[in-house]
């Protein structure tokens, strides 16, 4: 009566294997390893889409799944991109800076370096001093693990303060939106360390790496369609047991699951706390394929958007983010990097450029509206028209 | 017989209003018990105060032999303690299957971790299929439980509650909206229940009470009015004053 995980869910292995070609042909299709079909920036566009559909998939666990409505997990995400961020940028200055100095006649000493490297980096924010939260920067396996930590223990503070006090439903959207607009707010900050509105640039760069970005882009491709599908199946298997009933039971009526002795606090931090831990990944490759992150990424406009692309993908189930924020981010670049043709009305140009916003507002008010089960539900009424056609 | 639950002393106000006033109440091991009362008697907030869900301002609420006192325990704690409870409402997660119900209400370790990599075993669902039967769901346990008529997830939850095996299960109104059938099968379920623990059944209807067959506690204005069996409280004149008579 139980099978193995896979058998249960053949959802996982169809997307899986999806995946796997899709990464093939891109490669097939590429400048850097193909046929150069494929420009190396429109690599860079489909390898940050499977970014954000990993960050989907983890919003997908704490909405679709345990229900709660989190407006906030693009700070995670944020987050993630800074802690590698720091690691690249500390990285490629410092040996900038050794290159340029070691024309001189003596040897560079360490503070000469250090100073450049403070100089070089914090410049555009009126500074030289390293901030303290730089402790680490030159250290690889450090700024990684804290690709991982930092999002992970921001998100279990505030989760645990939250989720104590019993804050549910909309009141912890909103909470969410406050978090993540504090974080924006605070790294917009020359003071906060992290270079203010400039952000940290260069990203793209990878340290003592000479390859061409043709390839370079090819490996984060690669990395992102690799998290993505780990990601895809860590979900999956945690939906798929005894937790994930519980997760679908809090979604479905808390206080039931309370009184058969769960304790729903305790379930919602671990969930929070692990999507938080995805999204900082998903960061983390994201934005060295951008090149560049800024305060502005964590704007709370971003985690709406998050939403959007799930809810039109169709939430509580996983296949449905992946194709909801695939679909809405691709046609989302195509529409605001103008290659969208302008439709001329007479009286009146229609410029997707802005007007796109409106189209992708009213779509999301239709699907909630008429399609409550996004893309996903159109799948899940192919499925049942054939098993009826076939019983 | 020793006894399973003591409350004693228990005051709630509301905004001022006492919801409970000075309530002591007893249950032994073993025990089926109806609490009666006329609305707004303090029924569903005594429930509330035994399961953790509302703090009373003071009293006493003492469990089993040791004597632990509920007051400041988390509803989940309690639950695990050996308390379960059944909404008026049936609520059971519509989403999932009979099985998926049954399976999450088993007693277990409900630790995060334990869950996540649970793995049932064939005692486990063999465990579930004897409940499902002893409810009469035997041939529902891959329905999504959202299909079922309203009686049968009344059921539903009574076997969720019976498989967390709880030595007392409060029970709030399961007749509610049952055809007479349904009811006497629920009848069956919960004297059965009753036999190895305690079983609290607040209720409005006098002949389901009838039909259970046991010791009655009469609430009114969030205390104990009569207390004794059916025919000794309903000759009991306060009782006809306040709930009967009208």
């Amino acid at each position: 009566m139980h099978r193995s995980f896979i058998a249960r869910n053949p959802s996982v292995l169809i997307f899986l294997a999806i995946l796997a070609l899709f990464t093939l042909g891109v490669t097939v299709l590429s400048e850097g390893f193909g046929i150069g079909l494929i420009s190396t920036s429109f690599v860079k566009v489909l390898g940050k889409t499977l970014c954000l559909c990993l960050i989907a998939i983890a919003m997908d666990l704490i909405w679709g799944y345990a229900g709660i409505l989190s407006l906030g997990h693009f700070a995670f995400f944020g987050l993630g991109g800074y802690m590698i961020g720091m690691w690249l940028m500390y990285e490629r200055t410092r040996q900038i800076v050794v290159n340029a100095l070691s024309d001189g006649v003596l040897p560079p000493t360490p503070e000469e370096i250090t100073a450049g490297i403070g100089n070089q980096i914090f410049g555009v924010v009126g500074s030289s001093d390293f901030p303290l939260i730089w402790a680490f920067a030159d250290s690889l396996v450090l700024q990684l693990a804290f690709v991982v930590l930092v999002p992970g223990i921001l998100a279990l503070v505030f989760g645990w303060l939250a989720f104590r006090s019993r804050v549910t439903g909309v009141y912890l959207s909103i909470l969410t939106q406050a978090m993540t607009l504090g974080l924006s707010l605070y790294l917009f900050q020359n003071a906060s360390g992290l270079r203010g509105n400039n952000g940290l640039s260069g990203l793209q760069n990878l340290p003592g790496i000479t390859a061409p970005q043709s390839v370079v882009s090819l490996w984060f491709f690669w990395a992102s369609a690799l998290a993505l599908g780990l990601g895809y199946l860590l979900v999956a298997w945690v939906v798929s047991g005894k937790f994930g009933s519980v997760i679908r039971g809090i979604r479905d009526n808390e206080a039931r699951v309370r009184f058969l002795g769960y304790s729903v606090e305790t379930y919602k931090l671990a969930v929070f706390t692990l999507t938080a831990c995805i999204s900082g990944i998903a960061g983390a490759l994201y934005y060295p394929q951008a090149g560049i992150i800024n305060p502005a990424e964590v704007a709370p406009i971003a985690s709406i958007y998050l939403a959007v692309w799930v809810a039109i993908g169709g939430r509580g189930r996983l296949y449905g983010a992946v194709i909801g924020t695939a679909f809405v981010s691709l046609v989302s670049s195509w529409f605001t990097g103008g290659q969208a043709p302008d439709v001329p009305l007479g009286f009146y140009t229609v410029k997707w450029v802005d007007w796109w916003l409106v189209l992708l507002g009213l779509s999301f008010v239709l699907v909630t509206l008429y399609a409550p089960n996004g893309i996903g539900g159109l799948i899940d009424l192919l499925k049942r028209k054939r098993k009826e056609t076939q019983p | 017989m020793s006894t399973l639950l003591e409350v004693s002393g228990v005051t709630v106000s509301f905004d001022g209003f006492r919801a409970i006033n000075n309530l002591s109440f007893q249950i032994a091991d073993a025990e089926l018990r109806a609490v009666i009362g006329p609305n707004g008697a303090g029924k569903t907030t005594f429930m509330d105060i035994v399961t953790g869900k509302t703090k009373p301002d003071s009293g006493h609420i003492l469990w089993g032999d040791k004597s632990l006192s509920l007051i400041g325990m988390s509803e989940a704690k309690i639950a695990q303690a050996g308390i379960g409870r059944k909404f008026q409402k049936p609520t059971v997660f519509e989403e999932q299957t009979v099985q998926e119900n049954l399976m999450m209400a088993l007693r277990k370790d409900r630790a995060p971790l334990t869950v996540l990599f649970f793995k049932p075993s064939k005692t486990d669902f063999t465990r579930v299929e004897d409940l499902a039967d002893q409810i009469g769901l035997a041939d529902a346990l891959l329905r999504v439980s959202g299909e079922l008529s309203h009686g049968q997830k009344q059921w539903l939850e009574i076997g969720m509650l019976l498989a967390q095996e709880p030595q007392l299960l409060l029970v709030d109104e399961p007749a509610a909206g049952m055809t007479p059938a349904e009811r006497e099968k629920t009848t069956a379920i919960l004297v059965d229940a009753a036999k190895t623990r305690a079983v609290v059944v607040v209720e409005h209807d006098m002949e389901f009470v009838r039909r259970l067959n046991c010791k009655v506690t009469v609430l009114h204005e969030g205390a104990v009015l009569a207390e004794g069996s059916l025919d000794h409280v309903t000759k009991n004149q306060d009782v006809i004053d306040v709930y009967l008579g009208r």
